[in-house]
C-alpha cells in the first residue's frame, strides 16, 4: 500500500490554506534502469480535495510532476475543525485517501 | 544630433538595467528556490516512516527499536542526533547514528546487518536506515550540536578524522580541505562551507540528513561523506566505516554550538 500523505490545513479569516505532501515515485516513463530497459510509467492522474465531504478541487496530472510532489491551494469559507479529505489515484489504478482537520 | 539620439537611448537603457543587476546575487536566488522548497520538504515523508519503522516490530527477533540506546539510554531519541557521533561502552567504539543503528538492528531485532552495510544506499534496508535517522535526527530539530569529546577514543578518532580531512590522494590529488577548507568556495551554486570550524547554524555538518530535491532522495550523512569522496576519485568508502566515523567525528566536533535544521532540503 502507498506511505501515507502530509496534510496541513490551516485557517486565517474566512480562507484556508492547505498543503499536501504525497510519496509518489512519479516515474515519467523515459528513465532507463541499469540494464538499459525502460522503466515504466508509474505517476498520479487524478487528485480530489473534498472539504467535509464535499468536493471543493479536481486535477488531472501527468508524468511531468516531480517525484514526491507538494500541492497547496486556499480554500474559501473553511474553518477550524473543518474536515479536509485529499486522494489521489494513479496509472496502476491505485489509490490513497488521507484526512486533516483544519486547524 | 544621431550621436546625442544614441548617447540618450544608452543612458536610458543603462538607467532600467541598473536597478536589475543590483538586486540580487546567484546565491541568493538559489536561497530563495530554497526556501520556496523548504514549505513542502518531503523529508517529512521519510521522517513519518521512519517513526513507523522504530515503533513497528521486525526482524528474527520480532522486537522494535524502542529499546535501542542511542547514547542517553535506552529508548531515549529527543537530543542523541546533536551529540553523535560518540562512544559506547557496549561496543567499544565510537559509533554515528548510523552505524548505531545498525548495531541495534543486530541486537534487537536480529536483522542481518553486514548485508545491510552492503547494500547500495537507497535500495532495500538502506532505505530504511536512512528514514530511521531521518526521524531520529527530526527529533532534536533546532538543539545546539555539543559531542562529548570526552573519552580517550572519541580523542583519537578526531584527530584521525582531522588527518582524513587533510589528506590529500586520488587521482586528483584531492582532500576534503581542497573544497572545505577556505572561505568562498563553491561547486557550481553551491555555496561550500568550511568545515574546519563552525561553519555556523544549519549548514554543514548540521544540515543531513537531507532531501535532495535533484534526484528525489533523502541522504544521510553517511552517504554524503560516500559521495564526497566518489567526487574526489577516491575508493568507496565502506557503510560505517571507521573512516566516515571518524571524519563525522571531526565535522560533528567542530559544528559545537551550530543549530542543527536536520532533516534540510538541498537543491
Amino acid at each position: 500500500m502507498a506511505d501515507p500523505m502530509r496534510i496541513r490545513a490551516q485557517a486565517s479569516g474566512d480562507k484556508a490554506t492547505i498543503r499536501v505532501l504525497m510519496s509518489h515515485e512519479m516515474e515519467s516513463g523515459l528513465r532507463k534502469d541499469g540494464s538499459g530497459n525502460t522503466i515504466p510509467a508509474w505517476y498520479i492522474q487524478e487528485v480530489t480535495a473534498s472539504h467535509n465531504g464535499k468536493q471543493v478541487f479536481s486535477a488531472e496530472w501527468g508524468p511531468a510532476v516531480s517525484k514526491n510532489p507538494f500541492l497547496q491551494f486556499v480554500l474559501k469559507g473553511a474553518k477550524a475543525g473543518d474536515k479536509i479529505s485529499v486522494s489521489w489515484k494513479d496509472n496502476k489504478g491505485e489509490t490513497r485517501t488521507d484526512e486533516a482537520t483544519v486547524s | 544630433m544621431h550621436h546625442l539620439k544614441y548617447t540618450l537611448a544608452t543612458a536610458a537603457c543603462l538607467l532600467s538595467i541598473q536597478p536589475a543587476l543590483a538586486q540580487k546575487t546567484a546565491s541568493e536566488g538559489i536561497d530563495e528556490y530554497r526556501a520556496m522548497l523548504a514549505d513542502g520538504n518531503p523529508s517529512e515523508l521519510f521522517e513519518a516512516k521512519g517513526e513507523d519503522l522504530w515503533k513497528k516490530k521486525r526482524g528474527p527477533k520480532s522486537a522494535s527499536l524502542e529499546k535501542c540506546d542511542l547514547g542517553k539510554g535506552p529508548g531515549i531519541v529527543k537530543g542523541v542526533f546533536v551529540e553523535l557521533p560518540r562512544y559506547f561502552a557496549d561496543t567499544n567504539r565510537v559509533q554515528d547514528l548510523e552505524s548505531r543503528l545498525l548495531t541495534c538492528m543486530d541486537s534487537l531485532q536480529g536483522l542481518d546487518v553486514a548485508e545491510i552495510a552492503k547494500t547500495p544506499f537507497n535500495k532495500g534496508e538502506q532505505n530504511n536506515v536512512t528514514a530511521l535517522a531521518t526521524w531520529i535526527a527530526a527529533e532534536s530539530k533546532g538543539m545546539r550540536f555539543n559531542l562529548p569529546y570526552s573519552h580517550a577514543k572519541e580523542k583519537e578518532f578526531y584527530e584521525v578524522g582531522k588527518r582524513l580531512f587533510f589528506q590529500r590522494s586520488g587521482p586528483h590529488d584531492f582532500s576534503c580541505s581542497s573544497c572545505h577548507g577556505e572561505e568562498g568556495k563553491r561547486i557550481r551554486l553551491q555555496d561550500l562551507p568550511i568545515l574546519t570550524k563552525n561553519p555556523g547554524d544549519g549548514v554543514g555538518f548540521a544540515a543531513w540528513p537531507a532531501y535532495r530535491v535533484s534526484n528525489g532522495q533523502m541522504w544521510s550523512m553517511q552517504q554524503r561523506l560516500n559521495d564526497c569522496y566518489r567526487q574526489q576519485r577516491f575508493p568507496y568508502v565502506l557503510f560505517g566505516s571507521d573512516v566516515t566515523i571518524a571524519l563525522s567525528t571531526y565535522l560533528g566536533v567542530n559544528a559545537k554550538g551550530a543549530v542543527s535544521v536536520a532533516p534540510a532540503i538541498k537543491r
